[in-house]
């Protein structure tokens, strides 16, 4: 692809997968500029075009009806679309209010039913357009985001993992958190951020959802092993898969 | 065309260069100012909704996720909070380890938003994007700077975005001694970059806008540090006199309310709004500024009560400066007294408890409750950028009238009021609890 044009959008989102792109530093994000033009990055640009455009990357959730018709016309004048960060990918950290019914009225009381609230549930931006490929992550891993964008220049299909994280903890000789009289979800999440979280002392939430076929049940008998109560082992890998579970609303 | 009949419509949909999304909505008729307001289109996203239910270890990965940019802050503020309901007393390591990681954030912050948000306008150009063909030194030295405060707060944290290290009751992990060193020296590496950063805002402050509306200015504070991670709520009026009030008494401050004007909820303390952020820091804390500080505050020219608010962008240089020395100077006592192997603190009882640190973009508060199996019954949390909202539609209600008088253009006026919603640093996509607005 020639110098193609990439432009970034955001919806319901915290914007940190927008932020991890100023995180690249200068060696790395003055490459990247070397062969893209950023046409739209309303976080960091005033510029805006309607002319059509190579890559769109789009962050955050399908939260809202009133999104379709913007997501709709991101879909027609791209000819590559890019969901990257867990919100854009399962619906993500925003999905988490999915199983529960109340959630407007929990924050916003009695003006809970004022009409301009809308707020459906959380959604993937793919059930509202076609996506091509996706970068998973709360945040996205930049590099992997890096090689996807890489590898569409050089006419290459990414290749994103879809073994669960605990491949990649073992691959770095980190002591299991279970090891350790702790609990993680590894065995379920997909792999790709290389496993920070154990390796730092912290159990993986999955913040990249689940890996292929996750085994639910198993990961719950884990949990249960390490000493979680019913009810958190149940509940505890809710946090950024809400979407993916088999209990999805 | 004489200014009493002027007509004026600006609609700003989705202002650019903020994180999050604003709209600024003008209506000027024959003169006669119809319609001036700031909006918030951000969509909701319900986080004291999701808290609930889930376990104490989990609720600061959960509200980090308010927002990408101040997620540091975020994790601080629902550490504190979860702290101070779970009776954890933290250690002395860990207080200055998250102070630093704190003073990372503000830096790596204000770096992003002093070079790629707030200096385009002052060079004329709409984003930085321009500037690497005009200014090549320029850009790459910004985004050295902003890599060493990525660096700077990975330490720490683990990452930037989203920090994973920071637990309750302390570090899941620690920085060695070598660690810290090679930090310092990065930071010492970085000095000729921060100089040349004062020397190129110093060229373009004249480019700041004159305007003065001094209101409150709200901001943690202590007798003991220009404070970020800890301290109490102060107040500092127009005239400089201040007040404190306790972080639990959050509530008694920020005033939450609604208003038929705009659909964001407001703040408001002692007169009917007040501001939060680097401006509002200066205004309390300039005395226990770092003498570097101090100096470059001399050197712009800014004293405290300042009451421009396009000056916050010039207090943030001069915070970037404090944290820096503030930083090197925890740097080498940690360095000297070596990095202690502690295991985080446990939890000692189960209740409420508030906590709040600086972000940013200002005072930040979160609160939490717990039932007695440490799981989350529910909480609240108040952001720098909701409480500004009701001064920077303050600020349009002096700021448009005067433009008119002055004969300014349309255009003019849209850039103005542009750039003083973007001097803010708003941090938008943090809305905990924003409502949508349709235009007429
Ligand atoms: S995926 Fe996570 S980091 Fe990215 S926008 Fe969503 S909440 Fe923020
Ligand atoms: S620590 Fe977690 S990711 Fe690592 S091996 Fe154990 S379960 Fe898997
Ligand atoms: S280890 Fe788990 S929680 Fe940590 S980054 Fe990877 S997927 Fe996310």
């Amino acid at each position: 692809m020639a110098r193609p044009k990439v432009a970034f959008f955001d919806f319901t989102c915290c914007e940190g997968c927008q932020i991890e792109f100023t995180n690249y530093g200068d060696a790395a994000f003055l490459e990247l500029i070397k062969h893209v033009d950023v046409v739209e990055f309303r976080e960091a640009m005033s510029e805006k075009t309607k002319d059509p455009i190579d890559i769109a990357l789009i962050e955050g959730s399908f939260s809202r009806e009133a999104d379709r018709p913007r997501l709709e016309e991101i879909r027609k004048r791209a000819k590559i679309v890019i969901a990257y960060g867990q919100c854009a990918t399962t619906g993500g950290i925003n999905a988490l209010k999915n199983h529960t019914t109340d959630y407007k009225k929990c924050v916003y009381g009695k003006d809970a039913e004022m009409p301009h609230l809308d707020s459906q549930k959380a959604l993937p931006v793919d059930a509202a357009i076609k996506v091509d490929y996706k970068a998973f992550g709360c945040p996205v891993n930049k590099y992997e985001v890096l090689q996807i964008v890489s590898h569409l220049l050089h006419g290459k299909e990414p290749v994103i993992p879809t073994y669960p994280v605990c491949v990649e903890c073992k691959r770095r000789e980190t002591v299991c958190r279970y090891q350790e009289g702790d609990h993680c979800l590894g065995q379920v999440a997909r792999a790709g951020c290389g496993a920070p979280c154990p390796a730092d002392g912290i159990p993986c939430e999955a913040c990249r959802g689940f890996a292929d076929s996750p085994n639910e049940p198993a990961l719950e008998k884990a949990l249960r092993s390490a000493g979680l109560p019913e009810r958190r082992a149940k509940e505890k890998s809710r946090m950024f898969t809400a979407n993916q579970r088999s209990d999805s609303k | 065309m004489s200014t009493a009949t002027q007509d004026v419509k600006i609609s700003v949909h989705h202002l650019t260069r903020v994180e999050g999304h604003g709209n600024i909505v003008v209506d000027v008729r024959k003169g006669k100012v119809e319609k001036c307001e700031w909006h918030v289109p951000e969509a909701p996203r319900f986080f004291e909704a999701m808290i609930r239910g889930r376990h104490y270890t989990e609720v600061g990965r959960i509200t980090s996720r308010i927002c990408g940019i101040c997620s540091v802050g975020h994790t601080l503020a629902s550490l504190k909070a979860t702290e101070a309901a779970l009776g954890i007393q933290i250690s002395e390591q860990t207080f200055k380890l998250r102070e630093l990681l704190k003073h990372a954030e503000n830096f790596d912050s204000h770096i992003l938003h002093v070079y790629f948000l707030a200096a385009p306008d002052l060079l004329g150009v709409p984003s930085v994007f321009p500037l690497v063909a005009t200014h090549g030194p320029v850009v790459a030295r910004a985004l050295r700077l902003k890599r060493l405060g990525h660096e700077w707060g990975s330490l720490l944290g683990g990452r930037t975005t989203h920090p994973t290290k920071a637990v309750p009751g302390g570090f899941s992990s620690l920085p060695t001694r070598k660690e810290l060193s090679e930090l310092k020296a990065k930071m010492l590496a970085a000095i000729p970059d921060l100089e040349e950063t004062l020397k190129t805002v110093a060229a373009l402050a004249p480019k700041f806008p004159a305007f003065d509306r001094p209101t409150e200015y709200i901001a943690l504070a202590s007798d003991k540090a220009y404070a970020v991670y800890d301290g109490d709520i102060q107040s500092c009026m127009p005239d400089g006199k201040k007040q404190r009030y306790k972080v639990a008494d959050y509530r008694k401050v920020t005033n939450e309310f609604m208003t038929p004007l705009s659909t964001a909820k407001y703040c408001k303390n002692k007169l009917d709004s007040y501001a939060a952020g680097a401006l509002a820091r200066f205004n309390n804390n300039y005395d226990l500024l770092h003498p570097e500080a101090k100096k470059v505050a001399q050197a712009l020219g800014m004293k405290p009560v300042c009451g421009n608010p396009y000056l916050n962008t010039a207090a943030q240089v001069i915070e970037i400066v404090h944290t820096f020395h503030d930083s090197l100077r925890i740097v080498d006592e940690l360095i000297a007294s070596g990095i202690k192997d502690e295991q985080p603190v446990k939890p000692t009882k189960y209740a409420t408890g508030a906590g709040a640190v600086e972000v940013p973009r200002g005072i930040l508060f979160h609160e939490y409750s717990y039932d007695k199996d440490g799981m989350c019954t529910g909480g609240d949390c108040i952001i720098p950028t909701n409480q500004n909202h009701a001064n920077i539609q303050k600020d349009f209600d002096k700021l448009l009238p005067e433009m008119l008088a002055g004969g300014k253009s349309e255009k003019q006026i849209e850039l103005a009021m542009e750039m003083l919603v973007r001097a803010y640093d708003p941090c938008i996509s943090c809305s905990t609890h924003y409502l949508d607005v349709k235009f007429v």
